[in-house]
């Protein structure tokens, strides 16, 4: 795509959404600490489902599991903070700096690893078969779901936020937490790396050659099969570190959360148009400031506010914001 | 007059038809073959179940719509009785009442989530329904005035359907003519009643032109069928049945709660045992109900035994445990997905 044909539409939705919220919301202050709450959680949700739009768009694999890596990702990190209690006791942020990024590490590693037996076991003899992805993942959800339960046992785990990153921090009259700091920069961190690999790199070329045109690429020498396995990987290990934010951002964890984390990132990448990384940042980001409104104004009717949002973003365009051609 | 009254689709497998015979004289008679309360209950539930299922095989089987929002209408349907049930006192009018409203329900938000997703792309439409199931599953738990919450409703039904009824004082066969009994019996009428309305609807012209939609639907259009149209149909008709569905686990248990009618575990069994049964034959969800319900309650039994013989391993006795049986229930279907795709009535017509 050139620069001068960028589809800026869509892009102008989160702040539009957000002046409207304005004259409901009333207050300034609240507005902003709304928005950026909004903006924040928006974040979280798209790390998550940027892990699900990979496997979605590139490899036409509609993951019904997907949830189960956040939950594992999440209780990962209870356990390895939990063994680092001296490190995220600690006042000073860089110390819990120190305890959140090995458990980020490991809880991607984990839920990396998971994902490749995943892709092994579970999808890989129905590619191409959409009907038995969407029944085989779920069962395997069900599956993972409950060995998390024998592993961690069923009860909610409290996953208490390091010392450092907890209160807030004040910007004019609007209080802003801390972790949401954290949560927007890990954010931008992800969306910037898949952004570079999948535009600028070699690798990134190839992926994008092998959706379009996979024999074609074939037939070039290189081996699809383990690029798409690697995707896999990688948007499994994405779901691992959405866990752990998403995890530390409610402050428990409890293994039905992938199931419940599912049902938000389907709306986002619907929203998002399947399959495209920057239609999934403009859905969580839209997502997140209508949970956060919707929460303040009207606190019952905030899961039907992002079927609503759905609705109308699908009237508006049929295939998602940034649909992807050819599928 | 059998051929037609089953539509011509007829079990084309002995093991089958036999299978069938059987099922149909153990519901029929089951009050008088299989005394006590808890025997009733599960046939009552095999009942229930058959026509849940095989509404939802209508979608999955025969259209090739994945649905989550199946129970949606089955809880609709529970519901619409228990709210009508309670708020008009244990009559006639308020069962008909609740039967009305609750299909006029489903049937619009059938419609409005099948036009909406389907237009759009099928594939959206597992999606989008899991969403809405999710949302309306919060809803029925948080407008606790009327839906009375997480607790549910209990109620009364008309004298004739509760169990202080008699009909005779004598018993007869062995088994008290009581208000129980009846309430069975119309069950199972209803439950035949429905299970050949689907027979028919599925061996129509309509249900010809869904099965090619399933298989091509490129194809289908091209030829000249409006496949929106015809997958909303499908959808807002599996809707309806699993609605009456829902009326008649509501009549049977005389409560209604959000676990018993809405809960995820129920979408779940229901996709395992269209699977088991075999997708695409309606017969298949009347055997797979039948299995399914009376070995669920063994299976547990089973897991506890399994667990306290393996006490010795911890870990292998925790994943025995009884809590954990849906860990293998998604096991079972997992592996029949893979290795038993056409299910216990593909497997028996091809022999």
């Amino acid at each position: 795509m050139k620069q001068t044909d960028f589809d800026w539409k869509p892009l102008a939705l989160v702040p539009v959404l957000a002046l409207i919220a304005l004259p409901l919301v009333g207050s300034g202050s609240n507005w902003l600490t709304l928005t950026v709450a909004g903006l924040a959680m928006g974040m979280i949700i798209f790390i998550i489902a940027s892990g699900l739009t990979l496997v979605f768009g590139l490899m036409d694999v509609l993951n019904f599991g997907h949830g189960v890596f956040i939950a594992l990702g999440a209780f990962v990190a209870t356990s390895v903070l939990g063994a680092m209690g001296d490190w995220t006791g600690s006042q000073e942020l860089w110390r819990n700096l120190v305890a959140v990024f090995p458990a980020m590490l490991i809880a991607m590693l984990v839920a990396g690893a998971v994902g490749l037996a995943f892709e092994r076991f579970i999808v890989r003899p129905v590619y191409g078969q959409h009907l038995k992805q969407i029944l085989i993942t779920m069962g395997g959800m069900i599956i993972g779901e409950e060995l998390i339960k024998v592993i961690w046992g069923p009860q909610q785990i409290p996953l208490p936020l390091p010392e450092g990153m907890r209160g807030a921090v004040l910007v004019g009259d609007a209080a802003v937490e801390k972790f949401r700091l954290v949560a927007v920069v890990v954010g931008l961190a992800v969306f910037g790396g898949l952004a570079w690999v999948l535009g600028r790199t070699k690798i990134g070329l190839l992926i994008r050659a092998g959706v379009q045109d996979r024999e074609m690429v074939e037939s070039l020498g290189y081996r699809i099969r383990r690029l798409f396995v690697g995707v896999f990987v990688v948007g499994s290990a994405l779901a691992g570190l959405g866990g752990v934010m998403w995890g530390m951002y409610q402050q428990n964890v409890i293994a039905q959360m992938g199931a419940q984390v599912n049902v938000l990132i389907f709306i986002v990448i619907i929203i998002g148009g399947l399959g495209s990384t920057g239609g999934a940042l403009i859905g969580a980001l839209l997502v997140g400031l209508m949970a956060n409104y919707t929460g303040f104004l009207a606190p019952k009717v905030a899961l039907f506010s992002n079927i609503g949002l759905m609705a109308v973003v699908l009237l508006w365009r049929p295939q998602g914001v940034y649909p992807v051609a050819n599928r | 007059m059998i051929s037609r009254m089953l539509s011509h689709d007829l079990p084309r497998s002995r093991t089958l038809a036999i299978l069938l015979v059987l099922l149909l004289l153990a519901l029929a008679f089951a009050p008088f073959l299989f005394p006590g309360v808890k025997a009733l209950g599960v046939a009552a539930k095999v009942l229930v179940f058959l026509v849940l299922v095989a509404s939802f095989d209508l979608l999955l089987g025969y259209a090739g719509i994945v649905s989550f929002a199946h129970t949606m209408f089955f809880g609709i349907g529970a519901y619409g009785i228990a709210i009508a049930c309670t708020r008009y006192g244990p009559t006639w009018e308020a069962i008909a009442i609740g039967i009305g409203s609750s299909l006029m329900l489903s049937f619009v938000l059938a419609m409005a989530v099948g036009l909406f997703s389907l237009r759009v792309r099928a594939i959206f439409f597992a999606m989008i329904t899991l969403a809405v199931a999710s949302a309306f599953q919060t809803l029925a738990s948080q407008l606790s005035d009327i839906t009375g919450g997480d607790d549910g409703l209990n109620f009364k039904l008309p004298d004739i359907l509760s169990g202080g009824f008699v009909l005779m004082d004598e018993k007869f066969l062995g088994a008290t003519i009581d208000g129980r009994l009846i309430c069975y019996y119309l069950l199972f009428v209803a439950a035949l009643v429905l299970l050949l309305a689907m027979l028919r609807i599925v061996n129509s012209p309509f249900g010809r032109v869904l099965q090619a939609i399933r298989e091509n639907e490129f194809r289908a259009e091209a030829i000249g069928y409006r496949v929106v149209l015809y997958r909303t149909a499908a959808s807002v008709i599996s809707a309806l049945f699993a609605t009456l569905a829902g009326v008649m686990l509501a009549l049977w248990l005389r409560y209604n709660g959000p676990d018993a009618s809405l809960s995820f575990e129920i979408m779940m069994d229901v996709l395992l045992i269209v699977v088991i049964g075999g997708m695409g034959t309606i017969y298949g969800a009347a055997i797979g109900a039948a299995l399914f319900v009376v070995s669920q309650s063994y299976l547990q039994d089973l897991l506890r035994l399994a667990s306290e013989a393996t006490s010795g391993l911890p870990w292998l006795s925790a994943l025995l445990s009884p809590d954990r049986w849906l860990l293998w229930l998604g096991v079972l279907f997992v592996l029949s997905v893979y290795y038993f795709p056409t299910g216990i009535v593909g497997k028996l017509r091809a022999r």
